[in-house]
């Protein structure tokens, strides 16, 4: 399942990513956050009232926030 | 070797790198732009404990020297010497966030592996012990093979070590294989460094998941934000009036001494009807500026600003913008300089530049002399029910009109001019911290001192010019002074330009100093009416309400108010917006379509009051 789908709190580690569907600056800045193949990620928060973008990604003791066309592009298995 | 050694603070976005900037050269800063690119270049004195005195630089937080955006250029440029005008740093500060560091090491070992004489300081470690993890830096060192000293910085802890650990930092040769790692080798070993660093660590629940429960929760965080902003601006207005009403009676008070003081004559009559009127009508806004940014610098300082920045995604989505944006159109409510400044964090260019274009329609302070001399003289302050005026309805409006304004042009620019792929999102959310008092401070004295400085030299030679060319040549006898005036006769010129839309040649006479800044509208309506008035006036701005309303008619006061919503008049929000885009390109097409804007609005309040028969 690809991480926008990811329920909240459910710990999971990025198996892949498709970074052909990222811009390639995106791609970097997720990458220099460590967001990228072999990340322990959980979601802390979805966006306001029913729409569910951003997402709010809880990764080592960071918070990051992305759109969720970018956790589309992220492959995980749950932990 | 004569010349000062400069020592570079380096780290990531969040590590804290600003606080202990502070700490280590206290108010002996200095504030400037590096040549070419709006990003702030901050810099100050620091004495090692060795007595050498050196130049400290606090550069633009970065994640890695492979820059993404303008300001992580400048720091990637500045550590490798290659920023024409700006000597190579001597010695790097690379500033650690201690309950980050898996992350922070990433960029650590990057800049390590330069071999460029380095310290390393683990900062904020009081914040780490509170989410119950203790640190060992001596493991650290042996790692990273140069001194990390654990500071903080607001307890001025470990600065001295700090000192001394610059003072005695050597070339080195970057261990075998630090160099030719890649990324992901940089990210696994960072991991291993991270956890073997670690003496101890509690799973004990962090404060600010607590916070972020309540703040992030998609329906009570935007209603919290929405409470939040509205305190902010009852606060400018409610909080700062006492305030201004003080300045402006200091600067009555100053206006009266001199003119009992001086002999009567042309230079008195500068003095007072010129420079102090028109400095002083414009530096009674210090307060709510001072209280506006108060807030943004607490918002950010604290953390909640990157949170307000989630929370608004949704909606600037909508038109083609993101979170990020949210953080410089809120700044340009009090100017759209510093807001303009701070789009320097948005990656995407196109993003970037929609933000720019749509600043100056964000209702900055500068607007507020306009509104509330026209409000006031004009829209009388019926009791609408529940405690609200029509006044403060009609001062809504305005906002309410340059922020819609604002998302239309967004939206077009973003389908048009701007056009590219969905901007994204990405943005780290910092822990919440206490504001500092001292970091809060020196923001706001900076900001207070800009301002300041602006009244004084823009303003101040704006308002002389003005009175000069209302002044001359001297009226015959039974002319009116303005019309025979140069002032006049330009005014008469573009009066009819002006005309279609209601505006009558006082008017125009104001619209054309104003140019240099909005307020400036304010006093050179004063000062015209002053001119006009003779030598019988007095106490001017008191009552150039009442002189308006005597010459001016309501759909005039609308169309006047309406143009202001909209109308680039600020020299110093287009210089900025020029050097910021690198051209003239983008500042001409701003003037020009928020002139046509403006013209637009003003024509369609007009003949639309003039129509229901105001």
């Amino acid at each position: 399942m690809t991480l926008d789908l990811l329920p909240i709190d459910q710990r999971a580690r990025i198996v892949a990513v498709d970074w052909n569907a990222l811009v390639p600056e995106e791609a970097r800045r997720l990458r220099a956050l460590g967001l990228e193949e072999g990340a322990t990620v959980s979601i802390a928060h979805r966006g306001v009232a029913g729409g569910r973008d951003p997402i709010a990604i809880a990764i080592g003791r960071m918070t990051i926030a992305v759109r969720r066309a970018h956790a589309h592009a992220m492959e995980v298995s749950p932990l | 070797m004569s010349r000062q050694r400069k020592i570079a603070l380096v780290g990531n976005p969040n590590a804290g790198k600003s606080a202990l900037f502070n700490a280590l050269t206290g108010a002996r800063q200095k504030i400037a732009n590096y040549p070419g690119v709006t990003v702030e270049r901050k810099s100050g004195r620091m004495v090692l404990p060795t007595g050498e005195p050196v130049e400290m630089t606090d550069l633009p937080g970065a994640y890695g020297l492979d820059a993404t955006s303008p300001d992580e250029e400048v720091t990637s440029k500045v550590i490798a010497g290659k920023f024409a005008g700006e000597a190579e740093p001597d010695v790097l500060v690379i500033v650690l966030d201690a309950s980050n560091l898996e992350q922070h090491l990433v960029f650590a070992q990057e800049l390590l592996a330069l071999g460029k004489p380095s310290v390393v300081a683990l900062n904020m470690v009081d914040l780490a012990e509170r989410d119950g993890l203790v640190l060992d830096a001596a493991v650290l060192e042996e790692e990273l093979g140069v001194k990390v000293v654990p500071t903080v910085a607001v307890r001025r802890r470990g600065l001295a070590e700090l000192g001394e650990a610059i003072a005695s930092a050597e070339s080195r040769h970057a261990g075998p294989g630090l160099t030719d790692l890649g990324p992901t080798e940089r990210r696994v070993a960072a991991h291993a460094m991270a956890n073997a660093a670690i003496l101890s660590e509690s799973k004990q629940h962090r404060l600010h998941a607590r916070l972020d429960q309540v703040l992030l929760n998609p329906w009570l965080g935007p209603l919290i934000l929405f409470a939040f902003l509205f305190v902010v601006f009852q606060a400018v207005f409610a909080w700062a009036a006492p305030l201004m009403d003080g300045l402006d009676a200091g600067a009555g008070w100053l206006h009266d001494t001199v003119k009992a003081a001086m002999p009567a004559g042309l230079v008195r009559d500068l003095l007072t009807d010129g420079v102090i009127s028109g400095v002083g009508s414009v530096v009674v806004f210090l307060p709510q500026i001072v209280i506006l940014f108060a807030f943004i610098l607490a918002m950010e300082a604290s953390g909640y600003m990157a949170r307000a920045a989630f929370l608004m995604d949704r909606l600037m989505a909508y038109v083609g913008l993101s979170g990020r944006s949210f953080i410089p159109l809120l700044s340009s409510f009090a100017c759209a300089i510093p807001g303009i400044m701070a789009t320097r964090s948005i990656t995407d260019p196109k993003d970037r530049l929609t933000t720019i274009l749509i600043a100056p329609l964000m209702t900055c302070s500068a607007r507020l002399p306009v509104y509330a001399v026209i409000i006031g003289a004009f829209i009388p302050n019926t009791n609408l029910g529940w405690g609200i005026g029509l006044q403060g309805v009609v001062l809504f409006g305005l906002y309410v009109a340059g922020i819609v304004g604002a998302m239309i042009v967004a939206l077009l620019l973003r389908s048009s001019i701007t056009k590219g792929a969905a901007s994204g999102f990405i943005m780290e959310m910092p822990k919440y911290q206490m504001p500092r008092l001292k970091d809060m401070a020196i923001g706001l004295w900076q900001r207070a001192w800009i301002f300041l400085r602006r009244a004084g030299t823009i303003i101040f030679t704006v308002t002389v010019v003005l009175w000069v060319l209302l002044n001359f040549p001297q009226a015959r006898p039974g002319e009116s002074q303005v019309d025979a005036s140069i002032a006049g006769k330009l005014a008469n010129g573009l009066a009819v330009v002006v005309e279609p839309i209601g505006f009558n040649r006082d008017m125009a006479l104001a619209l054309i100093p104003a140019m240099a800044a909005r307020e400036v509208a304010v006093s050179s309506l004063a000062t015209t009416y002053a001119v006009d008035a003779g030598d019988d006036e007095d106490q001017q701005a008191v009552e150039l309400g009442d002189r308006l309303k005597g010459r001016w008619s309501l759909p005039m006061a609308l169309a006047f108010l309406a143009w202001f919503v909209f109308a680039p008049q600020c020299m110093s929000t287009i210089a900025v917006t020029r050097r910021e885009t690198n051209g003239w390109k983008w500042p001409s097409f701003m003037l020009a379509y928020l002139f046509g804007l403006a013209y637009v609005a003003a024509g369609v309040t007009y003949w639309i009051a003039v129509g229901v028969g105001l």
